[in-house]
């Protein structure tokens, strides 16, 4: 069904639905390849010890424990080609959708509707597509960044005998993922919404007989659950308070509310706890440093580029609710400025690679949260967008990082230390020149030095929050008492201060990996190279996007006085999804010149000295091996430990309910109380027909049975013929 | 198909051909495969044309079955496809029978499954095989008449043959504490029935003793102007017959034990639907006002929120898989009772198609035990574990399974429990949300289960000989994932069907409930 006086009618939006469509072909294919053959553990698989796997096991055991380097899936081939095609072609598609957008000049959603999903009393669900500007972004994210990733997976997953799963899974997240950023109402949002969930518990624990990386899958999946918790009963509070679950219609109605209304506040909050728990926002962020557990690629495109990302889609999406109520906004900034910081803390402390970089990623959503809960909706969406690029290239040069360092300990037949610990690491420029230099790129994007993309980026979420500040709905409201003002100035400041704790942590990661003397078994060190074609392809384009990815949304300042390019194409282009919700939000407060020139000063000073201090006063050469380092002491004890929190939710949370379900609920309640005195105390009265029913066990029984059946057939008889 | 099925006369003769099937299936039986002599084994291969026999009657009748899917349509109002003849004249008792879009659809259901559960566990029962066919059939009967009955004397006949013959399944080719297991699910459930037998008595007696018709009874203001306090009590006494047969907490402690130790097929007959049928088409029904009393919904509400945290918690901590199922449905059931007592329309269509989730659901996963109970003779989720490696077929069935019931958003589990959510949110918000922490739970002990089954390290060496799927596990099992997607994706035309008699329900308890206000108001 399609609206045909749109201005998109009749052009390649009308394809919308061949862009999830596509990958699912793929997952279907794929996933009946991945079951002819038995699921053999792979080369990179943590649960196998292959330096013992070739002797250490013997008969029938040995057939399936057994791992070979080399040991390609039958239909290597078919995947390597499917895969990633649909993945491409989709992109493809989307990228003509966008042309048509552009060139139509459409500015109002492109609703595609396919049929009635959920038809119930007064309630009526429909399966339907949005196609406006705000998607679009997204899904060409999805499908541009999913395209690369694909590929990149292609080098570094090939001699894994469950490739065909892993594309079977990577391509069912493609498709998920769509049907988030598509759906035209709630519920298929959340189709996607928890279908991504699935796809990332199935995909963390990839290599599954490793109970950490089984554990780790479903930690995550059960995290999300609660989020999704929140989703739900946001969606149900709408239904029954606002009366829509559809965008338009909720956007609609809700503008009939009140400002600051309760309802409407529960709802955001509501809908806020499924952000933390997707977007790993305190305290639901437990689940992302574990989801590590994954195939790196799968890290780079689920916990980096577009799952995590999720939530900030989600408020962007729902700004009309959350521009009514400035106290959950400011309860987005405060959330999203302790994480930030408190991730950032912890990334700090970290050895191991993608730790280093999961802490960062769980500290770059907080600054998301940061502007979109400021109402800065297009500087939100703007940092997803440049995040986007540099973390998908850091975790993918940490993938052909941690791929050297496997291989070259498997082809110089060393002692396989942690191929993901920096401290193995160490010198790698030598052997891998071009991640280094893109990685070091990505770097400088994520740590805010202009030119590179997260400069502007971030610019200009922490210039909102500083505008935001004065004179604007957001600061004239109270949370808990406190002016929000008083909020707003101090997540300004701690934003610099995590803003010099990034250029800290990342800088320390790539002295620890590239400089200094390498630390590997000496063994290792001479098979060191650099990654296939197909995997520094892939960072090429990411590095080059990381590099020009700001030019995105220049700031008008910096246009005026530089004439680099058009200023604001984002903020144009967003502005018919989100303009009057940031307006709403933003008030009449407005920067002077002079001031947001200091800003963005103040902002390249902190970079600047968070890189040169680390350059200065860490010592890559100091290291020594994982094995022989010593322990951590003091705070950096606390820190490297994560602050407990983990330990934290497990022995205060977690085991208890174990126990209590089990001694008192089921041991107590069910056994004890309900069968001890219910059950089985007329059961003592039933003793005489116990004897009755071991007589029916000597052989008579099929007696009674036939007595039964003819029973019932003189019954039924007699019945019909009167 | 509407247009065939008039030119057949469909509506004439299937429900008695429905109800006679599987008994001539039963009688017939007696006649084929070898006999044993008293003290000799017999080889297994003879009693394939048992087993070929037996699956053919319960396909046939799922053939016939499958018109009701066009005869009761969207549009059908009121109960079609009717038989009123005169039985016991006496007592004004008749044999009446009919169907609307639940009991069709669950008739549908119960002969769809059936077949699958046979040919799921084709050669789990190897002793006395013709009587354990001819039991299962006669069974099959009884659920069909239990479904049809639109007489409460004819609706009871049906119900206590639906337990007998269970008790002697479960009794004679259950596993090692069949006989526990056996004498407790008869007891329980005779309790609950002998006791809905006296309140069936006590409402024809306050009718006028004409008769035991469910429409009339339901118009009767005889019934409706009863004193509130005596209404609770008969009300009292159908629900929890119902209650104990639909495992509702906390009269659920047979199901685990008698699901556990019966063979496959029957553990798939034992399901939950019934129970929760008998709520929805009589106990409510009959008498609104005390179902609608605010006393009475908030301790049914209450039993149904508790049910489905502790069900969940419970199934959490089960060392046996075939229990943690169990435990599942007693959770499960929680959401159709919330659905049901909550009373709005969307909350009433999801508690329906909550009834056929979990029937269709646990019916799959006993499936998928039973065949790993046959592969590895135990069910203990530590015997297991990393068996993905090496059955990845079954693994990945598992999985779909186990997702649709959590309630995974494109699988049938979502639909049901949202829609119950959803509608029950409007008028009770607490207790919808409580009810919705179970959301989180599910995941918890579905997620642990299946990562001590199918993930985890390959330890025990007895798994490596597992052997994957053959076809026909293979066929069975996909076509339960057709069901679970395609009720997922495509819930429309159940929905659809579901949509008349629910807005009926919900009319008809109001009014009803009303009617009792008002009686109750005027007396002095």
């Amino acid at each position: 069904m399609t609206d045909a006086a749109h201005p998109l009618a009749g052009t390649a939006a009308e394809l919308i639905w061949l862009v999830p469509f596509l990958p699912f072909l793929g997952f279907i294919i794929n996933g009946l390849l991945s079951l002819t053959s038995a699921w053999l553990p792979g080369p990179l698989d943590p649960s196998e010890d292959p330096t013992a796997g070739h002797s250490g096991h013997t008969g029938e055991f040995a057939s399936v424990q057994m791992t070979h380097h080399g040991h390609r899936h039958r239909w290597e081939r078919v995947v390597t080609i499917l895969g990633p095609a649909v993945v491409i072609v989709s992109f493809l598609i989307s990228a003509a959708i966008a042309w048509a957008m552009i060139r139509t000049g459409a500015d109002t959603p492109f609703v595609q509707t396919y049929g009635t999903w959920m038809p119930a009393g007064d309630l009526k669900v429909e399966w339907a597509f949005q196609v406006d500007r705000l998607s679009m972004v997204m899904v060409l994210i999805i499908t541009g960044i999913g395209s690369l990733i694909h590929l990149f997976s292609v080098g570094y997953m090939r001699e894994d005998p469950g490739y065909p799963r892993y594309f079977a899974y990577l391509n069912l997240f493609i498709v998920f993922m769509l049907a988030l950023v598509l759906g035209a109402n709630y519920p298929v949002m959340f189709v996607g919404w928890e279908g991504v969930g699935l796809c990332s518990y199935l995909l963390i624990g990839f290599w599954f007989s490793d109970q950490a990386n089984a554990d780790a899958g479903k930690k995550a999946f059960i995290v999300n659950r609660i989020g999704d918790f929140g989703f739900l009963i946001a969606m149900f509070l709408m239904w029954s308070h606002v009366g829509a679950l559809d965008f338009a219609g909720v956007e609609a109605k809700a503008a009939l509310l009140p400002v600051g209304g309760t309802m409407i506040t529960a709802i955001c909050l509501f809908l806020f706890l499924g952000c933390a728990g997707k977007s790993a926002q305190m305290p639901l962020y437990i689940w992302l440093p574990d989801a590590m557990a994954g195939p790196t690629p799968v890290s780079a495109l689920i916990h980096a580029a577009t799952m995590v990302t999720a939530g900030v889609y989600l408020i962007a999406r729902s700004s009309f609710l959350f521009a009514l109520s400035p106290v959950a906004s400011l309860t987005v900034v405060i959330v999203g400025g302790i994480t930030a910081f408190f991730a950032a803390t912890i990334g700090l402390k970290q050895w191991d690679i993608k730790k280093v970089l999961a802490y960062s990623t769980i500290s770059q959503l907080g600054y998301m949260f940061v502007g979109v809960g400021a109402g800065a909706f297009t500087a939100g969406v703007f940092h997803l967008v440049t995040h986007a690029f540099f973390k998908a290239l850091l975790f993918l040069g940490a993938g052909s990082v941690i791929h050297a360092m496997h291989e070259a300990y498997h082809a110089g037949h060393a002692h396989h230390d942690d191929a993901q610990d920096m401290r193995n690491m160490g010198g790698l420029r030598k052997a891998m020149p071009f991640t280094w230099i893109f990685m070091w790129i990505a770097t400088l994007a994520i740590a805010g030095i202009p030119p590179f993309s997260g400069f502007f980026s971030k610019d200009e979420i922490l210039g909102t929050v500083f505008a935001r500040a004065h004179d604007s709905p957001l600061a004239n409201a109270t949370w808990l008492g406190i002016p929000g003002s008083v909020i707003l100035n101090t997540f300004y400041v701690l934003g610099l201060v995590t803003a010099l704790l990034t250029a800290i942590y990342m800088t320390r990661m790539m002295l620890y990996t590239f400089h200094g003397p390498n630390r590997s078994d000496p063994k290792a060190t001479p098979h060191l190279h650099e990654a296939p074609w197909i995997m520094t392809g892939p960072l090429a384009v990411l590095a080059a996007l990381s590099l020009v990815g700001g030019w995105l949304n220049i700031p008008a300042l910096i246009a005026e006085h530089v004439p680099i390019g058009t200023p604001e194409i984002l903020h144009r282009w967003l502005e018919p999804v989100v303009g009057k919700a940031t307006a709403a939000i933003a008030g009449e407060g407005h920067l002077a010149a002079s001031t947001e020139e200091t800003l963005i000063l103040v902002a390249i000073a902190v970079a600047v000295t968070g890189i040169l201090s680390a350059i200065i006063f860490l010592k890559p050469a100091r290291l020594t091996r994982a094995a022989a380092a010593p322990a951590e002491r003091g705070f950096a004890w606390v820190l490297a430990n994560k602050y407990f929190v983990d330990e934290f939710f497990n022995k205060g949370l977690v085991q208890p309910l174990i126990r209590v379900s089990r001694a008192v609920l089921w041991r107590g309640i069910d056994v004890g109380l309900i069968d001890g005195l219910m059950v089985n105390g007329s059961a003592t009265l039933a003793r005489g027909i116990a004897w009755m029913g071991a007589r029916a066990q000597s052989g008579l029984v099929g007696n009674y049975a036939w007595a039964i059946v003819l029973g019932v057939l003189v019954l039924v008889g007699m019945m019909t013929v009167r | 198909m509407p247009g065939f099925l008039a030119s057949i006369h469909y509506g004439a003769w299937v429900l008695p051909a429905l109800l006679g099937i599987p008994l001539a299936g039963a009688a017939l039986i007696r006649f084929v495969g070898r006999t044993a002599l008293p003290g000799q084994e017999l080889q297994a291969a003879p009693w394939r044309e048992v087993r070929v026999l037996a699956f053919t009657t319960f396909a046939v009748e799922a053939v016939v079955a499958l018109g009701l899917w066009w005869y009761v349509g969207p549009a059908t109002g009121g109960y079609v496809a009717r038989i009123d003849l005169p039985w016991i004249q006496d007592w004004g008792a008749r044999f009446t029978i009919g169907v609307d879009g639940i009991s069709a659809v669950m008739i549908l259901l119960t002969c769809l499954l059936m077949p699958l559960a046979v040919a799921g566990s084709w050669q789990v029962v190897t002793t006395k095989i013709r009587s354990y066919y001819s039991l299962l059939l006669v069974l099959t009967s009884g659920v069909i008449g239990v479904f049809v009955s639109l007489d409460l004397l004819l609706f009871y006949v049906f119900w206590e043959l639906m337990l007998i013959p269970m008790y002697f399944i479960i009794g004679i080719w259950g596993g090692k504490e069949r006989l526990r297991a056996s004498l407790r699910y008869f007891l329980v459930t005779m309790v609950g029935s002998l006791l809905m037998l006296v309140a069936i008595i006590l409402a024809w007696q306050a009718s006028g003793g004409t008769t035991f018709g469910l429409e009339s009874l339901q118009r009767s203001s005889a019934l409706l102007s009863l004193d509130l306090t005596y209404q609770r009590w008969l009300f009292a006494a159908f629900f929890l017959a119902f209650a104990i047969k639909a495992a509702v907490f906390p009269f659920h402690t047979w199901l685990p034990d008698a699901q556990h130790e019966a063979p496959t097929t029957t553990a798939v007959a034992l399901s939950v639907k019934v129970g929760a049928y008998g709520v929805v088409r009589f106990a409510v029904p009959l008498f609104p006002g005390a179902a609608m009393d605010d006393g009475v919904r908030a301790i049914v509400l209450g039993l149904a929120v508790v049910g489905i945290v502790y069900g969940a918690l419970v199934a959490l901590v089960q060392p046996d898989f075939k229990k943690l199922v169990s435990y599942s449905s007693i959770s499960h059931v929680g959401f159709i009772i919330l659905g049901l007592f909550a009373l709005t329309e969307t909350s009433v269509q999801g508690a329906l198609l909550v009834m056929v989730n979990t029937g269709i659901t646990s019916a799959a996963m006993m499936c998928i035990l039973g065949m790993l109970h046959e592969r590895r003779k135990t069910g203990m989720i530590a015997n297991f574990g990393g068996i993905a490696r090496v059955v990845p077929m079954l693994a990945a069935m598992l999985t779909l399974i186990a997702m649709s019931g959590i309630g995974l958003p494109g699988t049938n589990g979502f639909v049901g429990e949202f829609l119950v959510l959803l509608g029950a949110f409007r008028e009770f918000p607490v207790t919808a949300l409580l009810a919705a922490t179970g959301v989180v739970l599910g995941a918890i002990y579905a997620l642990w289960a299946i990562q001590r089954v199918i993930f985890n390290p390959l330890s025990n060496p007895e798994n490596l000989k597992m052997k994957d799927l053959n076809r026909r596990e293979l066929a069975v099992l996909s076509a339960f994932a057709v069901a679970i997607l395609w009720i997922g994706v495509w819930p429309k035309p159940m929905l659809d069907r579901l949509s008349g008699p629910s807005q009926r329900f919900v009319l008809q308890v109001e009014q009803g409930a009303r009617a009792t206000a008002a009686f109750e108001a005027a007396t002095p």
